[in-house]
């Protein structure tokens, strides 16, 4: 029940972020969904989960407001709404058909299907010696999962300094 | 502060000068505390940048890239990318990538357990933190050399 509300919440703060005029309030209304996306976390019972989008979303909206945002960006109005709205509805109805038949074949919410998994719920304290099952399985188990996203991490961080440097920029 | 015209009103400055502390400490113990508790080295990580975007936000640029600058950052996350790797290389002490390679695993529910695990979050945490910070630091150094 909590969460259907607060599913309608993040439905209503993105039609708003992007139906509104100012950039701002568009800004504002991405930090609610987010704020809306960390409690639904905390109701499925994920609080690695709600804490990590919490913090995450504030950082992304301080970066959006404060580094992005002076530059005013121009709303582009076009006379083919007619033509958007129609091929958007059309995309929607065609995702939420397939939808339909995939959903149907996953199991019921939060029974286990794999073995592996099952193994690394039962096991995982005496294996790794880690209370936290969450940290067993991402550093541990699944290491070289975590190891492909610190290299992503580490490659963009080191393309926006190579690119926005100042020595050697050319004025 | 000696120069009042940078960054935020004083109100903002005192509460900044009270909070900013608590916030790294916090994130800290997110970190240390990531294989107990909720959390972990990324959401640490993120709240130890915060904390340093906090100050740089209330008293201006150039008091947060005092305490730690930009090259600084860079180096830090470097070093938190070269110690994550280190130690799953490390792993092949017992045969394979990333192999908890600690025999004792220690009590559960204490800080000193889990072997490799609290290793790999302090890691994390240095290359999220300085790397995020890096990140937002060079983006406002990028918008003020613009607009001259």
């Amino acid at each position: 029940m909590e969460l259907h509300l607060l599913l309608s919440f993040m439905v209503l703060a993105a039609i708003v972020a992007v139906e509104v005029e100012d950039l701002l309030s568009s800004v504002i209304a991405v930090g609610a969904v987010g704020l809306g996306l960390s409690m639904a976390f905390l109701i499925l019972k994920a609080p690695d989960l709600a804490i990590t989008q919490l913090v995450v979303e504030i950082l992304c909206l301080i970066i959006l407001i404060r580094a992005t945002i002076k530059k005013d960006l121009l709303l582009i109005k076009d006379g083919r709404w007619f033509f958007n709205t129609t091929s958007t509805v059309l995309f929607i109805a065609i995702f939420l058909a397939f939808a339909y038949f995939a959903l149907k074949e996953l199991p019921n919410f939060g029974a286990p299907i794999m073995r592996v998994a099952k193994e690394y719920i039962e096991r995982g304290l005496e294996k790794t010696g880690a209370t936290n099952i969450v940290a067993s399985i991402i550093l541990d188990f699944r290491g070289y999962d975590t190891l492909g996203e610190a290299t992503i991490l580490f490659t963009a961080v080191m393309g926006v300094l190579a690119v926005m440097r100042k020595v050697g920029r050319i004025k | 502060m000696k120069n009042k015209e940078v960054g935020m009103t004083l109100i903002v400055k005192t509460i900044t000068r009270l909070t900013v502390g608590l916030i790294l400490l916090y994130g800290i113990y997110i970190v240390l505390h990531g294989h107990l508790s909720p959390g972990g080295g990324f959401a640490g990580g993120v709240i130890i940048a915060l904390s340093f975007i906090h100050l740089m936000l209330a008293f201006g640029k150039e008091v947060a890239l005092r305490k730690l600058s930009e090259s600084w950052a860079s180096i830090f996350e470097s070093l938190g990318a070269i110690m994550f790797l280190s130690i799953a290389v490390l792993g092949f002490i017992g045969g394979y990538f990333f192999l908890n390679f600690f025999i004792q695993k220690g009590k559960p529910f204490e800080l000193f357990s889990a072997g490799i695990i609290p290793l790999c979050n302090i890691a994390i945490s240095l290359k999220v933190g300085a790397g995020l910070f890096a990140i937002f630091a060079v983006l406002i150094l990028f918008n003020k050399s613009g607009d001259k």
